[in-house]
């Protein structure tokens, strides 16, 4: 065997690999990394694989670095990080060949974990940080900024880029700054006394960021929330979809709080909130408080996820039937039941477009990003308001709980928002009489009023049987006339919903359907199967019910594959119930083991059938 | 069944209230219920104290969940805006129909299958969040549409029409509410509309969530022997002894004055309470108090009616939230859009 002593330099196309342990404070040294890589231009991202725990259990982070934006998750490992001797043996196995392994040589490495084809570098980090610090607390979390400072010299990371970051995020704390400062210099001055730095694969700086924010999705959604104008929301704490409330709550405190100044000498000034967050008591109060104020024309929304929108089924009937606009943020996690809690999936679809008992079927947007989360929120509004009806957001934990690097987000002041047919007591002086469900627009949606309204246009809103005028009925043609309308609503919703992103090769037959974070992965997917000879079309589903364009798609490829993260090919059977075509004119390629979707497991699966 | 509109019968000149209107006006479709049926009294003690109260009809919001009780909004106020549910949400609904319009009168009529099996959770929390409403429990110790099972409020030892006695431990909504932190709580009887309208108007005025639990007897399925939700039951177990008046804020300062022996809570909006003829050493603003009272008639076999507890100390969910004074779905989007440059500076955070 002959051993290449020349390995051929990569600059902005690697992946790393950190393993820690939960709860120990090593999610700020590995985000610390992923935005020094981020300021210095470079399209970058970070997976958190971490366990339904607090603290204790193993933890892993992987940082994604690509010059080209592919960005989906990597799965060869070019360097581990290795800090949990619990889980040495995996992720030593885990390293590429001809990978690094970084360690805590605090202790000697078990013999029969070695490899003769990686390379070991040890740096003594728990006992250069005992000697460093007094506290006990500081001893432990000073070790991950150390390892940071280790990773920061051996990828050729900026480290004054690295300092200047530390002393933003601890500007008002200089001593914590300095401690952090300290423990950088530890990691870094050791790997560069003591490894050739940088590494064969490194990092170099670019311009592809300069617009960029790096940003999680919940949080991109709770923006897109407050700037489309919500003022009511009802939610329970759920994994993965907390932080989409977490963050509206701190939002609406910074830009819908103000003062009012005392009302009489020597008062006290007080306090006016522009919102009404409510925590229920579980998820069926949730959706209720959202449908009240829905009803009282506010705009509503609530977050959760699966096991919550199970529990919502039987009130998103009730607002689909009583056409009640209403925003639901659907953050996927790993089912059924419990399932993994704190991994992603794509395994809501039906259970959100079906959701509740009866003949129902409902509008949903699939983000990709947190880009499209800010956006699709605000879209959602529109469509809940303009088509009366609830809109589910069908994020994912992928998208929800990571940073994404992502175009920033901006807005048009010239933006008016689509509050749907509501009829103001001077439109009702002009009518004869008011009927809820009657007269329907274009896209069969019929004028409401508003609680409060003139008494002309009070009406009784019931989710039993009802005709046109809003009665109660149990008459089988008066019935119809309602729920048929109902169908022909959700069918006109189709040219109203985010419309797919269709990409085209000259003389492509491999069709690639897909839809929210797979967005990536199959992009990368199609560039590798065209070096492969492979040409490919691409077509991401944004929204649902679905546009023409997904069933000419399918129509106009020999083979389409359907990629998705579920085991049931949610996706493909949805498209076959909607659009007549036959389920075995499209392949499931499916990735639902909890971890976000890779390149490679697209490009395995289409080399594969296209074989057979 | 449908609901067939109540003919307009012109009658003697009818009073009219501060608005013109006449009590015709706060009536709603003829009731569908079975003749005799208690919640039909307390429709018409509804439609009395609103219009007593002159709350205009379109100012009114009422809504109920699923259940003989809950078809009971469409029989008052045609020109309230009504919201006939899902079985045991009402709470959470008018939770967020509060939140989103603080300007209405929030009526929420519910049963006990309603209120405290499916829906107990909900009216547990609209009690802790002190929804500013009246929530009316029509009370009849049985499921009535589905032909007369036993709810969770029947007590130990009622016989059903059929099927074994009841031997499970009955969920009083006076005691509970007490636990909650209830502000407005009051037991009442569905035919004493003497004692019920007066409740019935505290109830709107009070600044918090109003309980009101209304014995209203089910004349297919529960007024038998055996039973201890019958008009038969009530008439000779009834002790009422806690009566209230309500004096509303718009009366004479005099009328507000309490004599000897009673005693006098002023409202939230200014209006007055005055309890008479309550038992010695009776407090209605004394938590504990009350609740000993309660528990001791109890296991008398009787049942104490009138406005049990007021607690007007208390802020309501929209002084907890500090929401503005007026209706937060009337804020324009240009107050509650942050706008470009706003957003524009918020990026900076995000680098």
């Amino acid at each position: 065997m002959t051993i290449d002593v020349t390995p051929q330099v990569r600059v902005n196309d690697f992946a790393i690999k950190l393993a820690n342990v939960n709860g120990t404070g090593s999610a700020s040294a590995n985000g610390l990394i992923m935005q020094a890589i981020f300021r210095m231009g470079i399209p970058v991202s970070g997976k958190n694989l971490f366990p339904s725990n607090i603290q204790g259990l193993p933890t892993w982070y992987e940082i994604r670095v690509n010059a080209q934006g592919h960005t989906a998750r990597a799965t060869e490992y070019d360097l581990m990080v290795a800090m949990n001797g619990q889980t040495y043996r995996d992720d030593i196995e885990a390293v590429r060949s001809g990978g690094y392994v970084l360690y805590d040589s605090s202790w000697p490495l078990d013999a029969d974990l070695a490899r003769d084809d990686v390379t070991f570098l040890g740096a003594p980090y728990a006992s250069m940080c005992l000697e460093a610090f007094a506290k006990p607390r500081e001893r432990i979390l000073m070790k991950n900024i150390a390892y940071a400072g280790s990773i920061v010299a051996l990828l050729g990371i900026d480290l004054e880029l690295v300092r200047g970051l530390l002393a933003e995020t601890f500007s008002r704390n200089p001593a914590l700054r300095d401690s952090n400062e300290l423990a950088l210099r530890l990691g870094y001055d050791y790997t560069t006394a003591n490894v050739a730095c940088p590494l064969p694969f490194r990092v170099a700086p670019m311009d592809a960021t300069t617009d960029s924010i790096l940003i999680d999705g919940n949080t991109a959604t709770a923006l897109g929330a407050l700037w489309a104008g919500a003022t009511v929301s009802g939610w329970y704490p759920i994994t993965p979809a907390t932080g989409v409330m977490d963050n509206f709550t701190k939002l609406c405190a910074t830009y819908r709080r103000h003062t009012e100044p005392a009302s009489e000498p020597g008062g006290e000034p007080t306090v006016v909130n522009d919102y009404a967050i409510i925590q229920a008591e579980d998820e069926i109060a949730a959706i209720g408080i959202v449908l009240g104020a829905g009803w009282s024309g506010a705009r509503s929304f609530t977050s959760t996820s699966g096991p919550g929108i199970s529990l919502m089924n039987e009130l998103l009937g009730l607002a689909y039937y009583t056409e009640i606009p209403a925003v639901i943020v659907d953050v996927q996690r790993t089912g059924p039941s419990t399932g993994m809690p704190t991994r992603t999936q794509q395994a809501d679809l039906m259970l959100c477009a079906y959701a509740s008992h009866g003949d129902t079927r409902h509008i949903l947007t699939f983000p990709a990003n947190p880009a499209e989360c800010f956006e699709f929120m605000v879209r959602s509004f529109d469509l809940a308001e303009h088509f009366q009806t609830p809109v589910m957001m069908l994020s994912d934990l992928d998208i929800g709980m990571n940073d994404w690097v992502v175009p920033a987000f901006t807005w048009d002041d010239n933006f008016v928002p689509d509050r749907g047919p509501v009829l103001s007591n001077e439109d009702l002086a002009q009518m004869k009489e008011f009927f809820r469900y009657s007269n329907p627009n274009a896209d069969f949606v019929t004028a409401r009023t508003v609680p409060g309204s003139a008494e002309k246009g009070a009406y009784f809103i019931r989710g039993s049987g009802h005709d046109k005028l809003g009665h109660y009925t149990e008459d089988p043609d008066k019935y119809l006339e309602v729920v048929d309308r109902l169908k022909r609503k959700h069918a006109a919703a189709a040219a109203h919903v985010p419309a797919p992103i269709i990409e085209t090769r000259p003389g492509a037959e491999v069709g690639l359907i897909t839809l929210g974070s797979c967005d990536l992965a199959v992009r990368e997917a199609v560039d590798l199967l065209g070096q492969a000879g492979i040409a490919a079309d691409y077509l991401r589903v944004r929204g649902f019910p679905f546009a023409d364009a997904v069933a000419d798609f399918v129509r106009a490829h020999p083979h389409t594959f359907v990629i998705e993260q579920n085991r049931d090919a949610q996706l493909r059977s949805m498209i076959s119930i909607e659009t007549g075509l036959p389920i075995l004119s499209m392949r499931p390629i499916l990735a639902y083991g909890g971890f976000p979707l890779s390149a490679e497991h697209v490009v395995t699966a289409v080399r594969e059938e296209l074989e057979n | 069944m449908p609901s067939i509109v109540k003919p307009l019968i012109p009658l003697a000149p009818l009073a009219r209230n501060d608005l013109g209107l006449t009590i015709r006006d706060y009536e709603g479709a003829m009731s569908t219920l079975c003749a005799g049926c208690g919640h039909d009294s307390i429709t018409a003690a509804i439609t009395h104290a609103l219009w007593e109260l002159s709350t205009p009809p379109h100012m009114i919001a009422k809504l109920s969940g699923i259940g003989c009780s809950s078809k009971t909004p469409t029989y008052f106020v045609r020109g309230a805006h009504g919201f006939n549910s899902a079985h045991g949400r009402m709470a959470a609904i008018a939770t967020g129909a509060a939140a989103a319009n603080r300007e209405l009168t929030y009526i929420g009529v519910s049963g006990d299958g309603d209120s405290l099996s499916i829906g107990l959770g909900h009216l547990a929390h609209a009690i802790r969040r002190a929804v500013k409403m009246v929530y009316i429990i029509e009370n009849n110790g049985v499921y009535g549409l589905t032909k007369g099972q036993l709810s969770a409020s029947a007590d130990v030892g009622t016989r059903p029409k059929k099927g074994e006695t009841n031997v499970v431990a009955p969920i009083d909504p006076i005691l509970l509410g007490l636990s909650l932190g209830a502000t407005f709580l009051a037991r009442s009887f569905s035919g004493d509309k003497e004692q019920l309208i007066p409740i019935l108007k505290a109830a709107v005025a009070h600044n918090g969530l109003a309980l009101i639990d209304v014995i209203s007897p089910c004349v297919t399925f529960n007024d038998h022997e055996g039973s201890t939700k019958s008009y038969r039951f009530m008439r000779e177990h009834e002790v009422k002894e806690v009566v209230a008046d309500f004096i509303p804020e718009r009366e004479e300062i005099s009328a507000r004055l309490s004599g000897g022996g009673r005693r006098s809570v002023t409202m939230h909006d200014g209006s007055v309470i005055t309890f008479r003829s309550v038992p010695e050493g009776y407090d209605p603003t004394d938590r504990m108090a009350v609740e000993a009272y309660v528990r001791e008639h109890q296991s008398a076999g009787e049942v104490v009616t009138g406005l049990l507890y007021l607690d007007e100390t208390k802020p309501s969910m929209h002084q907890v939230n500090h929401t503005p004074p007026s209706a937060l779905n009337r804020l324009t989007f240009d107050t509650v859009c942050p706008g470009s440059a706003a957003l524009a500076e918020l990026m900076a955070d995000f680098r």
